[in-house]
């Protein structure tokens, strides 16, 4: 085997200014072919939430969304399908009149004449583009959706600001003085990040039983706030701010909690962003947790909610990609502007 | 000028709201002195972690050894190792069906058999992905973009848009059919249901792991290579001898991060395979936890929590081995 052609010597080799050799094109290839894995099943998806319930299940299935077209001809109570015929070599648009076995009989739209019997093998459906806005619109006013975006949104926010407040004093309080018990209190913060939801689940849930949270928005909200990952992010950003200023600000009889709110805060700005775009993807994306405490239906993220109602209807597709689109919207936004961000927070914190 | 008033007021209203805020906690300060403002400022962290993470905590290990249906710890009966007792108890721990909790451990080897698929082919797509782009590749940024854009995504979204995806009426199966391939329903025939939770979880989290195995790519000196290149090394003999080598440490750490989050599975599993179907051809660990503890009106509290116990000592060993990994790394 050629050197050129074994997988080791082409993930290694280094590139060669103006030389194109197996190596680049096997890169370019993997890097092509997983582009196109991971955008195919979301285009997909996004192209068949755009067309009517009628359509969906048609298969083979048509890439983008179209509708059979239809027309009221006199003489015709309903209105009536429009096919391309080829009629003695020439091709035009008929109305299908009914269909015998293999043959249809068709009439001209504008001419309405007696029926010509003709070849159902010759004929093809007349399409146009559509887009069935109301797999969009009717789960938001006839479901529930309406209710299951408002609750996500307001979980979003509220949490996050609640993360960022929260863990910005624990934050400060762990980078800004020396008290006893610091060190002790810094490893039992991050310790928590080994404890998985999914180990404590069942006694997280009795807690929030107890304190009266359950089936509540409150109740996925409040438990979340306190986030190890927030404390030690910030913790990192704050040591890098210089004691000076604080010591500056001390001399000129700024109370502690000024320092925080007026210099520190704005100072930490960056490090907040990135907690923020983590806050706010945690909680728009959260599956098992609001599954376990939410009971009532009004009270139902988005998450929640798709997940029931494809349980519950799960042959209307076309509302059900609907909303999963609407769902991944935000996220797809958010992550198309602060991509950068995103990528170096978690180069740099190993979180996600 | 409008803008900047609107600012301003805005800032002013906020200065009213900080001004009530900030009377308590600046008369804390003058009553107790500026050296006790931390424990102040960490309260409200560390009451919710004592109420929501500690707390649990303390009550998981205790619940397991509860029976009954009650929901708090005085209103059910101490039943000892009866829990544990009941999911270990087997003839044959290779025939799920010959133990007494024959669903325990259906989910425990559906979870071992992802584990190990899932793990193995993540970490390989992975590090092909990561070696290919640390080459000076044109366009790289878009690419660990474009890998990395499922990470975000929802379990519950990535679940129903691949369960359409491999819908009877589906593109994968209109692309079979282009090449003369009979339809399959994919999702509920057992050994293709098996093999595309592991797709799917690849799919969802590879581009994480790229992006960890390529910053350590990345953190290799140069000269190393440079010298190599002198040396007239062989690319197999670089790859060998200084890559993988010098990424050890990473690729460990990757591996048990994964191993830890494998073992979890759970979310987009449930929503693709319709809750582990077909049959229980994927139910895993947390799906029996959550189905015994939520899932009927049975709430078997005690054994769910059981299993969650047995679970986490096998992460408590995993995320040990990696913090003791971590501490080489350091030195």
């Amino acid at each position: 085997m050629s050197q050129g052609l074994s997988p080791i010597a082409f993930l290694t080799r280094t590139r060669r200014p103006g030389r194109i050799g197996v190596t680049d094109i096997l890169s370019w290839a993997w890097l092509i072919l997983g582009t196109l894995a991971v955008l195919i099943p979301v285009v997909w998806a996004g192209l068949s939430s755009f067309k009517p319930a009628a359509e969906i299940t048609r298969f083979p299935p048509t890439l983008l969304p179209r509708v059979a077209v239809q027309q009221t001809v006199p003489g015709f109570d309903a209105p009536l399908s429009l096919w391309t015929v080829d009629v003695d070599g020439q091709r035009r648009e008929m109305a299908m009149v009914r269909r015998i076995g293999l043959k249809a009989q068709m009439v001209d739209p504008s001419n309405p004449g007696p029926p010509v019997s003709v070849d159902v093998k010759t004929i093809s459906p007349v399409q146009r583009l559509t887009i069935a806005t109301e797999n969009y619109t009717d789960p938001l006013t006839r479901f529930d959706f309406l209710t299951f975006l408002q609750n996500s949104v307001f979980v979003t926010f509220v949490a996050t600001l609640l993360t960022l407040v929260v863990n910005a004093l624990a934050a400060f309080a762990l980078s800004k003085y020396r008290f006893r018990g610091e060190k002790a209190i810094f490893v039992l913060i991050i310790s928590t990040l080994m404890i998985p939801l999914t180990v404590v689940m069942v006694p997280a849930y009795l807690v929030v039983v107890g304190v009266g949270l359950v089936d509540s928005l409150w109740g996925i909200i409040i438990p979340t706030v306190a986030s190890p990952t927030g404390v030690f992010l910030l913790r990192q950003y704050m040591l890098t701010i210089p004691d000076e200023l604080i010591e500056a600000a001390r001399v000129d009889a700024a109370s502690e909690f000024r320092i925080f709110w007026r210099i520190v805060l704005p100072l930490t700005a960056p490090a907040l962003a990135v907690l923020a775009i983590f806050s706010v993807l945690w909680r728009w994306n959260d599956f098992l947790w609001p599954l376990i405490v939410l009971s009532s239906r009004e009270n139902f993220t988005l998450q929640v909610g798709l997940n029931a109602f494809q349980g519950e209807f799960s042959v209307q597709w076309n509302y059900i990609l609907a909303m999963t689109f609407l769902s991944l919207a935000p996220v797809t936004v958010v992550f198309l502007f602060l991509q950068k961000y995103i990528t170096t927070g978690i180069a740099g914190t190993g979180m996600k | 000028m409008s803008t900047p008033k609107a600012t301003d007021l805005g800032g002013r209203a906020l200065d009213f709201v900080m001004g009530i805020v900030e009377a308590p906690i600046n008369g804390f300060e003058r009553l107790m002195g500026r050296k006790r403002m931390p424990y102040l400022f960490l309260a409200p962290n560390l009451i919710l972690f004592g109420i929501f993470t500690f707390l649990p905590i303390a009550i998981a290990v205790g619940y397991a050894f509860t029976g009954g249906t009650g929901l708090f710890v005085s209103e059910r009966p101490f039943v000892g190792f009866d829990n544990f007792r009941q999911l270990l108890q087997c003839e044959d721990y290779f025939r799920p069906g010959s133990c007494r909790e024959s669903l325990f451990w259906t989910a425990v080897w559906n979870t071992l058999w992802f584990v190990g698929f899932n793990v193995t082919a993540t970490l390989l797509v992975a590090l092909v992905t990561a070696l290919i782009l640390n080459r000076a590749m044109a366009a790289r940024g878009f690419f660990r973009a474009m890998f990395f854009y499922p990470v975000l995504l929802s379990p519950v979204v990535i679940g129903l848009i691949w369960k359409w995806f491999l819908d009877r009426n589906g593109l994968l199966n209109a692309f079979l059919q282009m090449l003369g391939v009979p339809p399959e329903i994919f999702l509920l025939e057992v050994g293709w249901s098996r093999f595309f939770v592991v797709v799917v979880s690849v799919w969802f989290h590879m581009g994480f792991y790229t992006l960890i195995l390529l910053a350590g790519l990345q953190a290799i000196p140069k000269d190393l290579y440079e010298a190599a290149a002198i040396d007239a090394a062989s690319p197999r003999r670089t790859l060998l001898r200084i890559t993988l080598p010098l990424l050890g440490p990473n690729l460990l750490v990757v591996l048990i991060l994964l191993m830890i989050r494998s073992v979890q599975i759970f979310d987009e599993a449930w929503v693709l395979t319709n809750g582990g179907g077909p049959g229980t051809a994927n139910s895993f660990i947390v799906q029996y936890i959550y189905q015994m503890a939520f899932g009927s009106d049975l709430r078997l509290f005690g054994l769910a929590s059981a299993a969650s116990v047995l679970m986490g000592l096998v992460l408590l060993a995993l995320t040990l081995i990696q913090l003791r990994l971590g501490r080489k790394m350091e030195s």
